[in-house]
Order: structure tokens, then C-alpha cells, then sequence
């Protein structure tokens, strides 16, 4: 263990004279963390509390029950703001000056056209620059809308039933028992890092891959320089050799992340989780990533080959991974597919990180050890005909 | 006392017998010349001495101490220069020995006695990219001195390097024999050979095919040492004159010279002279070819060390 250590001191030592290494280890995955922040983080809501208006020309039942209940609800809850306005016309006015994400546009005769069974109408109108805000909205009124016609159906069924309460203290009953909050944060279906976390965790593990190849890659540079032959010759286990540039990888991989985590957490504002769910994640990552790398290494002939598949499969890895995107985007094929990266589990265990407590990583960390313990014993075996006597 | 010895070496790669039954033994204090042309098998067997490759069959013993991949009692005993320059470029040159000595156990005391030994003391402190070829040539040597081997394997130490370099690094070699170290050296400087080894071998086709000191070696050869004279005067009496000195095999007349074939020049030499010169015939010029390792090389594989 001894010599594994004073093979990986002298590997450190060399490295840390290589800038390349602090490029694609620091500089890289930062800079292009804060790319991506800045050109899609707004497109992605980033967090943005949703400003709404509410123009009520009905003022019946339905529609103060809308505006009251659903709206208010969700204000309550953190996810939009409302704001109440006489007119549809100065409703329409705050969301052209851009003051409004968008206005809810309730008509008059609203309440009277669902109490006689007829087709319900909520206008929307939404600022063009925010089109995610006015989905939102428009997906607050199409909810609305779709309970009412089924209290429009109830409603003239009851009538039709011989019931004598009049239709419209039935609407008004059915719109008084509609749920109210439906926009909500599902904790457990939906635990999403924010934009800035996700695209600095995605940078980050995406470049994990090429910082610790120089440790694995390490052996074949022995070999080329002929300084192998000089440490197969000294007293030191060939196992040890290896253990060595393994080693190398993985404090490389760690430190690269340390950094990374405080630099992306102190510059862009990123928020990583707990610090030993964030550890548990990093180290079995690295672990993975070096395992992944050590593969690669050991089935090339040459150190420049070896770099040259290594970036494929890292690119590769971190594409299906969702280090460049998140995975909702993608499609259930993709979804699927990436659960045999460990970029995958590692952004996974950030969520759940996100979401729960330092045990939520657990599953992730335990996918990306068993990938790790997999390439890296697939690694080692390949890797001895490299120190094949 | 015998610090190396091999027997029955062999080691094969696929279809080829790389290294076939060599045996040869190396005592304290005497440097071994291991000659032979291109892929003769010298790197293979120095490769299975110092524990790099396991033999298929026969055995190394350094000091006593059975020698394979695994020995690592065995490859203390031994000190390793490689032909290529194994060394770390981003790392200075005392950083390059102190990594090595760490690996050996070595005190790092030895760190600085091998930079002064090999002259890189002033230049300890700078990466060793910035060496020069010769200055390259004397850390990788200074790597095989630190912990004050047994058995120190030369693999073609000063190729392609300038002098001063090569005759420090050769300078190094003698006072390192002198001081009882056991050393195996293979070059393709034959001058080299003749001037440091006590003895050589010579590996063809992966088998030993000679082994002994140079003048044994000429000798197992049936090669002699050759006087050629330029001549004013009686050309067959002197003829007839040398021939009946007792060190003298042949003599031939050619225009105005005589060529004799003599069992040793050196000494032979001054009772020709004084043979001639009693007889009035007077000397105009001497030549004397002695049979040297490229002969004898030349004679036992039919090509040029350097082929």
C-alpha cells in the first residue's frame, strides 16, 4: 500500500505541473456551467415566481370560486402572485407592458352560463416573452374549465332527476366543493434540481471523466516513456503499480469535484444539498468514472488511443447520462437507457438529495458502486498484460 | 564471490526462442560485457535477470537470492539502467531520484551522493525535460546507483550521448567495479567493451555462443596479432631471420615489407626490431593489428556489432 501511495504522490506531483489537467478539470466544466446557466436558466424558470392578473367582469360564484380558490391557493403556496384589476382592458394593458406574466380574463355571465348548462369560457392572455408563465396559466384555466363542464353535466342530470333545489344553488354547491390548489409541488414524483445545480452537476460529472483519465492513462505512459520496465525491475508489487494509477484517478476525480462543488455553489449560486450526501455522491462517482476510464485504458494499445476512445465514451456517457439536459426532455427511451450511466445516478442522487435527507442518495450511491466495482475489476484484468511478465 | 548467476536462461515468444540455455556467472567486482547484434536476445536476458520477465525455464540467482517477478528481497540486490532514458520529464532530476529512492527504501542522503557522483548537482533542481542527451544519460544511471546494488545492469548506457558525458559515465563504471560491485554491461561500442569489461559474452540467435576474456577469446578463435614492416634492405635473409624467433608463426615478403603473424605484438615487437636492426636493415615503418572484439564478433556472427 505503501508504494501505491508513492506511485500516486509522484503521479500527482507531475500532474499538477500539467495546466491541461486544470483546464479539464476546473476551467471547462465551470466555464460551461455558467454558459448554460445563463442562456437557458431563465428559459427553464429558474425559480421565477409567475405574476398573474385577474380581470373579473362575472363576479358570480364560478368565478370568484376561480379566483379565490385556484388562484389564491396557489399564490399561497409560493408558485404565482395575483392581482385583481376592474377591467379586462387594464388586465391586458399590465401583461403588454410586460408588468403581468399574464391575466385571466373571467367574462360576464360566466357563472350564468354553467348554472343553464352552457359551454364555460376563461380568456387567456400571456406575455409573448413568457411563454413558460402563460402555460402555466393556461393550464390553471383548461383545469377550471374542465371540472365546470363536468359540474354542468352533474347539474343538469340532478335536474333532469326531479331534485327541486334549484340549478343554481346546485352550481354554486358543485363550485364551492371544486379542489382548490392545483398547482402544487409533488415532492415525491417530481424532485427536480434547479437550473443552475443541474447544468453546474451535470458539468461537473461530465468532465469527471476526462480529469481522471490521466491516472489510468498513466500506466500506458510508463510504458511509452520506458520508466514501466524501471518499475517492474524495482521491489515493488505489480498490484501496487496498478493500485497506484487507480489511486492517482480517484484523488484527482475528488478534488476536481471538491473544487467544483464550492466554486459553482460561491460564483453561480448553485445548491448542492447536504455536504455528506453531496460526499457520498462525489466520491462514488469518481469511483464509477474511474472504473469507466480504467476500462477504456486498459484495452487500448497506446496512451493517445486510450484519449481518444476515453472522450468518445465520455461524451457518450454523459449525452445518455442527461449532463447536458435533463432527462424529462428526453423521452422514456432515453430515461431508460441512462440508467446505466453513472452521470445518471449521480444528478438522480443530487435530486433526491434535493428533496429528502442524506439517506435519498443511498440508491444512487450503491448504483454508481456497483458500476465502479464492475469496470474496475474488468480494469484490473485487463490490465495485467500490460505488467504481464 | 559470485553475486550473478544464470543458468540454462531460455524464454520463448510465440514461434520465437527468444533466449535459448544461457548460462554465464558474474563475481563481485567484475563487469560483464554481454555483446551481440540487434535482437539477440540481450534485452530479454537482462529482462528475466532483473525480474522484469519470468523465464520459461533456468534460474538467476543475485547474492544468493532466487531472482523473479515476484522477488522483491532478489530486486533489491539489483540496480537497473535501462537503454531507454526511464525517466519522469516533469519532475526534476532530484525529484526523479528521490521517487526512486523512496521506491528502493534508499536513505535520501544517497539522493545527493549520486547527483555529485554522476556531476548533475548544479542541474538537481531543474525538470528533466530541460536536461541535455548526455546530462538525460547520467540521471538515468544515477537511478541504478541509489541503493547500492549488487548487481548493476547497464543496458547500452551511453547511447547516442556526447564525450564527456560517455567517459564520466564510463569513469563511474570502473570506480563502481573497483569498489566490489558486479556489473552486467551491454553496448555497441566495442572500444567500450574492451576498455571496461573484464570478460564478454557474445549472444547470437538467443545462445551464448562465446564467453571469456578478449584474449581468450582470440586465442579460442585461432585469431594472432600482425607486424607489418617497411623494409630498406635484404629482404629474404631478414626474412629467414625472423622466422626463427620463437614468438614469430609466419613470415611473408611482399614488395619492400615483410608481415608477420606473432602470438603477442606488445611483446613481440622490440625483439623484431632489435633482430632488424642488428642485421643492418633498416625500418622504415611498423604496423601492428591486433585482433580485437570486432574480429572476434565478426568471426563468431558473421556481422558487425552495430548491424
Amino acid at each position: 500500500m505503501r508504494q501505491a501511495l508513492l506511485i500516486a504522490l509522484r503521479d500527482l506531483r507531475e500532474r499538477a505541473r500539467d495546466r491541461t489537467a486544470y483546464v479539464l478539470a476546473l476551467v471547462l466544466p465551470l466555464g460551461l456551467a455558467g454558459v448554460f446557466t445563463l442562456i437557458l436558466g431563465n428559459i427553464a424558470g429558474d425559480g421565477e415566481v409567475f405574476r398573474y392578473v385577474v380581470a373579473d367582469a362575472d363576479r358570480g360564484v364560478v368565478a370568484t370560486t376561480f379566483t379565490d380558490e385556484v388562484l389564491r391557493g396557489a399564490a399561497a403556496n409560493g408558485a404565482i402572485q395575483i392581482r385583481s384589476v376592474p377591467t379586462a382592458a387594464e388586465a391586458q394593458a399590465l401583461v403588454d407592458k410586460g408588468e403581468a406574466t399574464a391575466a385571466f380574463l373571467l367574462p360576464e355571465g360566466l357563472t350564468e352560463d354553467v348554472t343553464a348548462g352552457r359551454a364555460a369560457r376563461i380568456d387567456v392572455v400571456g406575455d409573448v416573452d413568457a411563454p413558460t408563465g402563460t402555460q402555466v396559466a393556461r393550464s390553471l384555466a383548461e383545469t377550471y374549465t374542465g371540472r365546470l363542464a363536468a359540474v354542468r353535466v352533474a347539474v343538469a342530470a340532478t335536474v333532469h332527476s326531479g331534485v327541486t333545489t334549484s340549478p343554481a344553488d346546485l352550481a354554486a354547491e358543485a363550485a364551492a366543493a371544486l379542489p382548490g390548489t392545483v398547482v402544487a409541488e409533488d415532492t415525491t414524483g417530481r424532485r427536480q434540481l434547479d437550473p443552475k445545480t443541474q447544468y453546474a452537476a451535470g458539468m461537473a460529472v461530465f468532465f469527471l471523466f476526462f480529469a481522471v483519465q490521466s491516472g489510468v492513462t498513466g500506466l500506458l505512459d510508463e510504458r511509452r516513456d520506458g520508466t514501466l520496465a524501471r518499475l517492474l525491475a524495482a521491489p515493488v508489487r505489480r498490484s501496487s503499480i496498478l493500485a497506484g494509477k487507480l489511486l492517482t484517478s480517484v484523488v484527482i476525480g475528488v478534488l476536481s469535484m471538491t473544487v467544483l462543488v464550492v466554486a459553482s455553489s460561491l460564483l453561480m449560486g448553485a445548491h448542492w444539498g447536504h455536504p455528506a450526501g453531496v460526499g457520498l455522491l462525489v466520491l462514488a462517482g469518481v469511483l464509477a468514472a474511474t472504473g469507466a476510464m480504467a476500462v477504456v485504458a486498459a484495452i487500448a494499445k497506446t496512451a493517445e488511443q486510450a484519449g481518444g476512445w476515453q472522450a468518445v465514451v465520455a461524451i457518450v456517457l454523459g449525452a445518455l447520462g442527461g449532463a447536458f439536459f435533463p432527462l424529462e426532455q428526453a423521452g422514456r427511451a432515453l430515461e431508460v437507457l441512462s440508467l446505466v450511466t453513472p452521470h445518471r445516478w449521480f444528478l438522480r442522487g443530487l435530486a433526491d438529495l434535493a428533496g429528502g435527507g442524506v439517506a435519498a442518495v443511498l440508491p444512487s450511491v450503491a448504483a454508481m458502486t456497483a458500476f465502479a466495482a464492475v469496470t474496475c475489476a474488468v480494469a484490473l484484468i485487463l490490465f495485467r498484460k500490460v505488467v504481464r511478465p | 564471490m559470485t553475486v550473478l548467476s544464470c543458468s540454462g536462461l531460455s524464454r520463448r515468444f510465440g514461434d520465437v526462442q527468444a533466449v535459448d540455455d544461457v548460462s554465464f556467472t558474474i563475481a563481485e567486482g567484475e563487469t560483464y560485457g554481454l555483446l551481440g547484434p540487434n535482437g539477440a536476445g540481450k534485452t530479454t536476458t537482462i529482462s528475466m535477470i532483473t525480474g522484469v520477465l519470468e523465464p520459461d525455464a533456468g534460474e538467476v540467482v543475485v547474492a544468493g537470492q532466487p531472482m523473479s517477478t515476484r522477488a522483491i528481497a532478489a530486486k533489491r540486490l539489483v540496480g537497473y539502467v535501462p537503454q531507454e532514458l526511464a525517466l519522469y520529464p516533469d519532475l526534476t532530476g532530484r525529484e526523479n531520484l528521490r521517487f526512486f529512492a523512496s521506491l528502493y527504501g534508499a536513505a535520501r542522503s544517497r539522493v545527493d551522493h549520486v547527483l555529485d557522483v554522476v556531476g548533475l548537482t548544479d542541474r538537481a533542481g531543474d525538470l528533466a525535460r530541460e536536461y541535455s542527451g548526455g546530462m538525460k544519460r547520467r540521471l538515468n544511471v544515477a537511478v541504478g546507483l541509489l541503493h547500492e546494488p549488487r548487481l548493476l545492469v547497464l543496458d547500452e548506457p551511453t547511447a547516442g550521448v556526447d564525450p564527456q558525458s560517455r567517459n564520466q559515465i564510463m569513469d563511474n563504471v570502473r570506480a563502481l567495479a573497483a569498489a566490489g560491485m558486479a556489473i552486467l554491461y551491454t553496448t555497441h561500442y566495442m572500444e567500450e567493451a574492451e576498455r571496461l569489461c573484464d570478460r564478454v559474452g557474445v549472444i547470437d540467435s538467443g545462445r551464448l555462443i562465446a564467453e571469456g576474456t578478449r584474449r581468450e577469446l582470440v586465442e579460442k578463435l585461432g585469431e594472432r596479432d600482425r607486424i607489418s614492416l617497411l623494409l630498406d634492405g635484404d629482404l629474404a635473409h631478414a626474412a629467414a631471420m625472423l622466422g626463427d624467433l620463437r614468438d614469430v608463426r609466419n613470415v611473408a615478403v611482399h614488395g619492400h615489407g615483410l608481415d608477420l603473424v606473432v602470438d603477442d605484438a606488445r611483446e613481440c615487437l622490440p625483439v623484431v626490431l632489435s633482430a632488424i636492426s642488428s642485421n643492418g636493415v633498416v625500418v622504415r615503418s611498423v604496423e601492428v593489428t591486433e585482433p580485437d572484439l570486432e574480429t572476434v564478433f565478426l568471426h563468431l556472427t558473421g556481422k558487425a556489432l552495430r548491424e
